[in-house]
């Protein structure tokens, strides 16, 4: 039987391969240490789980390999430049800016940031850089007043706030 | 008919007040991703200590129900179920407002989940003496197979690959493993310091259904976008009540499921609207349709999920068993006023019992109220430019997963298994498998390790978890579902052939 649909997208060999080849040596990885460590009564059901990953992993790899693996749209290099820029934003947020200027300043340069990278509109105009960070810091007003006012949440905090 | 005698009660002045506040602030903040029905009273739970002990029950209870209706607008909107119980919503929700049908999924969605929870709350009126028997007859083993039963929706819930959806269950399950052994207190799989306390449910929420979509939006890239990610237009509340009404199959379903799943202790309603949702995907004319926008996958999911908020309370109104999570904060609510929930409690607090039970009959009323406004304020979500779109869920989703335990750890986590769930997804792997495999695994596991001790002191494994009317009837019903699992596949891939074939003939010809 042929476990795919047909709704299926055409997609390079590699493209299932690479992920069926990464999941596979996880599900080897979570097998291991299942297998491996103890005490052995606190894995009897991650090594069920293991087992039964495992088994699903390397058929999934198989599939692939042959070339029979199709859902599924895949990556363009287009899609992963425009990606980039904004995911890089977010991961300097959570990393870095959030311990040093603290998790509502980091929020407030991330929002307008992203925001500012994909807005099609001009960055020379000076109006649109008012409008940019009027709403970030709106936005971001509402967050506070949502969190940190009415439920108490208790925020990292670094040289601001 | 006891319970028509304190009606009255529901509508003294602050009873009604606080009943509004709560169920309008508990769809807010079931609105808001992160914040789950349990957590929403959780938090309202200081609130009460100065109300009476009627009133403060009449909040929380108006909160929960109004928080698990809430969840539905930002998984219809955003594809961000608001909690754990909306996930099965978003699938079709998310699809319908994206082709500009947004506001009548929220209407079917808010009225199936009135007509749910007015049955729910219906039973728990009705039923409670003979439910909470019913309830009491499941055992660890009954509870596995429930689980199990749970986990063979898996395959299905995916309609594009088995063995990808299978697979995605499956590191659902294992992700639930991460973290300390509750009964040996062994480390397992902690291959990080963020993994210690294991992967929270809310947490990796938000990471799996959120951060996919603002990736999404993001590989648009910086160009005019003349459509925005949903599009919600004014329509019609008639057209919706025709549209549920013609989905009288998917509303049974859900309700029933819904009523079922809430009354078993343990198992949470988190995978009622799940189980509800494959079911009657299963029972449809036109499978192929479910997750591309069928308003009968959001009404079988808001029915169930707000129908088993009645019967969860049976147990614990009864029995002092919580039937879900927020069934069991509800039982610090009520322990905070001195009142002590079991067969006794309609003899020596009937006003207190009851005037809650029908505050939550009404409050089912506003909810559905409340929400179909909410519905027609909803365009303005969907005329949100996507850039501020995608920075606004952005930062949703890192409060979001900071506030569930206060942790940067959670957000590393959220954020992993975002970015790497919206890889797998351009591979053909599904969020709701994993989620569901995440949801289901200590379930599972805390009711294999408890059966097999008891099988262990009894006659074995084979005896304890194969005999019995109750554990035979959860067998068949796991092989059923994964026999059609199977089944529906191989049709699916027949007609595709047969699609593919007559495409190639008309070509030739």
């Amino acid at each position: 039987m042929n476990p795919d649909t047909a709704e299926s997208m055409p997609l390079s060999r590699v493209q299932h391969l690479v992920p069926a080849a990464a999941v596979l040596a996880l599900a080897l990885i979570v097998a291991w240490v299942s297998f491996t460590r103890e005490p052995s009564e606190a894995f009897l059901f991650p090594r069920m789980i293991a087992s039964v990953m495992l088994l699903l992993a390397l058929w999934n790899f198989i599939r692939a390999s042959l070339g029979l693996a199709r859902v599924g749209d895949g990556l363009t290099r287009k899609g992963v430049g425009a990606i980039t820029p904004g995911l890089c934003v977010i991961v300097l947020l959570v990393y870095v800016a959030a311990r040093y200027l603290g998790f509502y300043s980091a929020s407030w340069l991330a929002f307008l940031s992203i925001y500012s990278l994909y807005d099609p509109a001009s960055h020379t105009l000076f109006a649109v850089w008012v409008k940019r960070v009027l709403i970030t810091t709106a936005f971001l007003s509402v967050i506070y007043a949502l969190f940190s006012l009415l439920l108490q949440v208790q925020t990292p905090r670094g040289l601001f706030i | 008919m006891e319970f028509l005698q304190h009606f009255g009660g529901v509508f003294e002045p602050l009873s009604f007040m606080l009943l509004l506040g709560g169920t309008i602030g508990g769809l807010i903040l079931g609105a808001t991703p992160g914040l789950s029905p349990t957590m929403a009273v959780a938090l309202l739970i200081p609130f009460t200590f100065q109300l009476p002990a009627t009133q403060g029950l009449i909040l929380l209870g108006a909160a929960y129900t109004a928080t698990v209706a809430g969840g539905a607008v930002s998984a219809i909107l955003l594809k961000i179920p608001g909690a754990p119980a909306n996930i099965a919503t978003s699938l079709d929700g998310h699809a319908m407002a994206s082709t500009g049908r947004g506001t009548q999924a929220l209407h079917v969605s808010f009225l199936a989940s009135g007509v749910g929870g007015v049955v729910g709350v219906l039973l728990l009126i009705f039923l409670t003496p003979v439910l909470s028997r019913w309830a009491l007859a499941f055992g660890p083993s009954h509870l596995f197979w429930m689980a199990i039963l749970g986990v063979t929706v898996i395959g299905s819930l995916d309609s594009r690959s088995f063995v990808k959806g299978l697979l995605s269950g499956c590191l659902g399950l294992w992700l639930s493993m991460i973290g300390y052994d509750d009964i040996q207190g062994a480390q397992r799989f902690i291959f990080h310091d963020s993994l210690t306390g294991g992967v929270n449910i809310i947490t990796a929420l938000i990471g799996i259904f959120a951060i996919p979509q603002v990736i999404e939006m993001l590989a648009r890239g910086r160009c005019e976008h003349k459509v925005s990610t949903v599009s919600v237009h004014r329509q019609s509340l008639l057209e919706s009540l025709k549209l549920l009404l013609a989905n009288g199959r998917a509303l049974s379903i859900g309700t029933f499921v819904g009523s079922i799943i809430g009354l078993i202790p343990g198992v949470g309603g988190q995978i009622a609207g799940l189980l509800a949702y494959d079911q009657t995907r299963k029972f449809s004319n036109d499978p192929d349709s479910f997750g591309k926008g069928n308003p009968a996958g959001v009404i079988a999911a808001e029915s169930a999920n707000n129908a088993m908020v009645g019967p969860s309370l049976v147990p614990l109104l009864t029995l002092s068993i919580p039937g879900s999570p927020t069934a069991a904060v509800l039982l610090g609510g009520l322990l905070i006023h001195g009142i002590f929930p079991g067969s006794d409690l309609f003899d020596n607090y009937p006003d207190v019992a009851w005037t809650f039970i029908n505050s939550m009959l009404i409050g089912q009323i506003l909810m559905v109220i409340f929400g179909i406004w909410v519905a027609s304020h909803a365009a303005r979500v969907a005329h949100v430019p996507p850039p501020i779109m995608a920075a606004a869920v952005t930062i949703l989703a890192l409060f979001g997963s900071y506030s569930v335990q206060q942790s940067m750890g959670d957000v590393y986590i959220m954020l992993a298994l975002g970015v790497g769930m919206y890889l797998l997804e351009k591979v053909g792997f599904s969020a709701a498998p994993l989620v569901l495999g995440l949801i289901l695994g200590p379930i599972a596991e805390a009711n294999f390790i408890q059966g097999s001790m008891i099988a262990n002191a009894m006659n074995g494994p084979a005896e304890y978890f194969l005999s019995g009317t109750l554990n035979l009837l959860l067998l068949i019903l796991v092989l059923a579902s994964i026999g059609w699992s199977f089944f529906s596949t191989h049709l699916a891939n027949r007609r595709a052939r047969n699609l593919s074939n007559t495409a190639e003939v008309s070509l030739e010809s």
